[in-house]
């Protein structure tokens, strides 16, 4: 009988299922995994090393490009943290904390959109794809309606947002409550019961708690194997205690429940947007402190000290006080966590992030040996990975 | 009394001349511990301390502080739902034990910070430069590397 081998084969790094350029070297018994090998690092832009010699301020723009589905909820996150270290986290207008929310709300739909519509097309079923862009294009034009941008806002700044939201805006999120629960049914209607969507779902990526837990596992992953966890629940930020919505759960956690607890949490983001628009307060969006933020842009034209106080900030930055913080919020991927060392000056001495994704991925090779070359497809486009927030 | 703080009590307790002091900052507690000590001390808070979650690993370089570096294991309870720092300082070319075999997690977050910082972790199961390639000269999160990198060899097949 002729002597078989294992069969060595290079996933990636240019394959549309790695969401980026991840690759993934996968040794083979005919069809079945042996052994995966992820390499990391083809977008490796040197992040945390650039943040140490931008001020605060500028080190802003850097998060928006780690995990470009989910912008703006890196750049609450951030900020959030500079003004723990600050000290100032209980001084931000509430105006600014509630239009935080509901941006960082339609940035989660957003991000659960792109996750669908590529996860959806990894395992044959294009349709969805352009269902679900259809209404993140609606939420891009939502976005740019106030931040200017699509994908790289820079918009949460350290105490407040830079600028009011405009009318249109309200009018325009209060049509999208209204048409987008429709739309997550249309979703459910081409996947939730479609046979070959189970059959390559079910059953497929599953890991027990205890290892979840080891490896770190965060957000949806870790909600679909029945942990009910949550940041904006266990230790709430931007007064999320106050909102009433639920965390989706699963119970065996497989790839097929990580896609229910995703779309389930997309009607739960609409109950938070909902209840942030009843609620949203008259009154400013920025901090005025002429320690950390700039003059109104109006006043800049008009008045030498706040022209002053504007080209101050601006090149030289605010000191932070000396210490460090570790602050997280619940990115769509999981715990994005910043940890933020300050030595007293302008500039950070350690910007660190823990990348949700990156974190995540390390359970790939456990979820996927035994099974076979498709399941890969299926685990990684469950994780939701995205390459720029693994490599930073 | 804060619970974090009764945590660490019970931490420097068990530990005694190991724990090198603690100290809270804007409502979060950090542990200086003996680098030593590093794996006996992350058992001991998963397993007695319910700390079952590794949340984050990292480094910072304090340079020209000595000792330069220091390790940051940031740790997380579900049963406590409380966050906890443990920090273990190190000299340029001093080592720490690996704690992988106390949180899986570990692996790859002991691996970026070889990667990028230089440190070893002893006894690593797979210890290789995880977002950079094999065979890149200098750790690029060190002070003393230059912001625009140092030029390398790559070898083109």
């Amino acid at each position: 009988m002729a002597e078989t081998r294992n069969m060595i084969v290079n996933m990636g790094p240019q394959h549309p299922a790695t969401h980026g350029v991840l690759r993934v070297v996968l040794e083979l018994d005919g069809e079945i995994v042996v052994k995966a090998t992820p390499h990391l690092g083809h977008l490796h832009r040197g992040l945390e090393k650039l943040a140490e010699v931008k001020t605060y301020h500028q080190a802003l723009t850097l998060t928006d490009r780690m995990d470009y589905t989910g912008a703006l909820i890196n750049n609450l996150g951030y900020t959030l943290a500079v003004e723990k270290l600050l000290g100032i986290e209980d001084q931000i207008p509430a105006r600014a904390t509630v239009l935080r929310v509901m941006l960082a709300e339609l940035q989660r739909l957003a991000g659960h959109l792109l996750w669908l519509a590529t996860h959806a097309l990894d395992l044959g079923a294009m349709t969805v794809l352009f269902y679900a862009f259809r209404e993140r294009e609606t939420i891009h034009d939502l976005l740019e309606d106030v931040t200017g941008a699509r994908l790289t806002p820079s918009f949460i700044r350290v105490g407040g947002l830079p600028q009011d939201a405009p009318p249109s805006f309200f009018e325009k999120t209060r049509a999208f409550l209204k048409d987008f629960p429709r739309r997550i049914d249309q979703y459910e209607g081409l996947l939730t019961k479609n046979k070959i969507w189970r059959q390559r779902t079910q059953g497929v990526g599953i890991l027990s708690q205890e290892d979840c837990v080891s490896f770190a596992l965060t957000g949806p992953v870790l909600r679909a194997i029945g942990v009910k966890w949550d940041v904006r629940k266990a230790q709430p930020y931007c007064g999320y205690e106050t909102y009433d919505f639920e965390i989706p759960t699963g119970t065996v956690g497989d790839v097929y429940e990580r896609y229910l607890v995703r779309l389930a949490e997309m009607r739960q983001s609409l109950r938070i947007i909902e209840q942030a628009l009843a609620r949203l307060p008259e009154g400013p969006v920025m901090l005025d402190d002429p320690r950390f933020t700039p003059p109104p842009r109006q006043a800049v034209g008009e008045h030498i000290e706040a022209l002053i106080r504007q080209f101050k900030l601006m090149s030289a930055g605010f000191k932070v006080p000396e210490g460090d913080v570790y602050l997280s919020v619940e990115a769509t991927k999981g715990e994005l966590g910043y940890y933020l060392v300050s030595d007293g000056s302008e500039k950070p001495l350690r910007f660190r992030v823990r990348p949700p994704c990156f974190v995540n991925l390390q359970s790939l090779e456990k979820m996927i040996v035994g099974r076979l070359v498709a399941d890969v497809v299926a685990v990684i486009g469950s994780l939701d990975i995205v390459l720029g927030e693994i490599d930073r | 009394m804060s619970e974090c703080q009764n945590l660490v009590d019970r931490l420097t307790a068990r530990f005694g001349d190991a724990i090198l002091g603690a100290g809270e900052f804007r409502g979060q507690w950090s542990v200086r511990i003996a680098p030593g000590s590093v794996v006996e001390i992350a058992r001991f808070c998963r397993d007695e301390l319910g700390f079952e979650m590794l949340a984050d690993l990292t480094a910072v370089d304090f340079t020209p502080r000595s000792p330069r570096f220091q390790v940051v294991y940031n740790l997380y309870s579900f049963a406590h739902n409380l966050r906890l720092r443990l920090k273990a300082d190190l000299e340029e070319g001093e080592s720490v034990g690996t704690v992988e075999g106390v949180w899986l997690a570990a692996n790859w977050l002991e691996r970026e910070v070889y990667d990028l910082f230089g440190i070893v972790f002893d006894d690593h199961s797979d210890l290789r430069r995880i977002l950079l390639w094999d065979g890149y000269v200098g750790h690029p999160l060190r002070k003393d590397f230059p912001l625009h990198g140092v030029p390398q060899k790559v070898q083109y097949r």
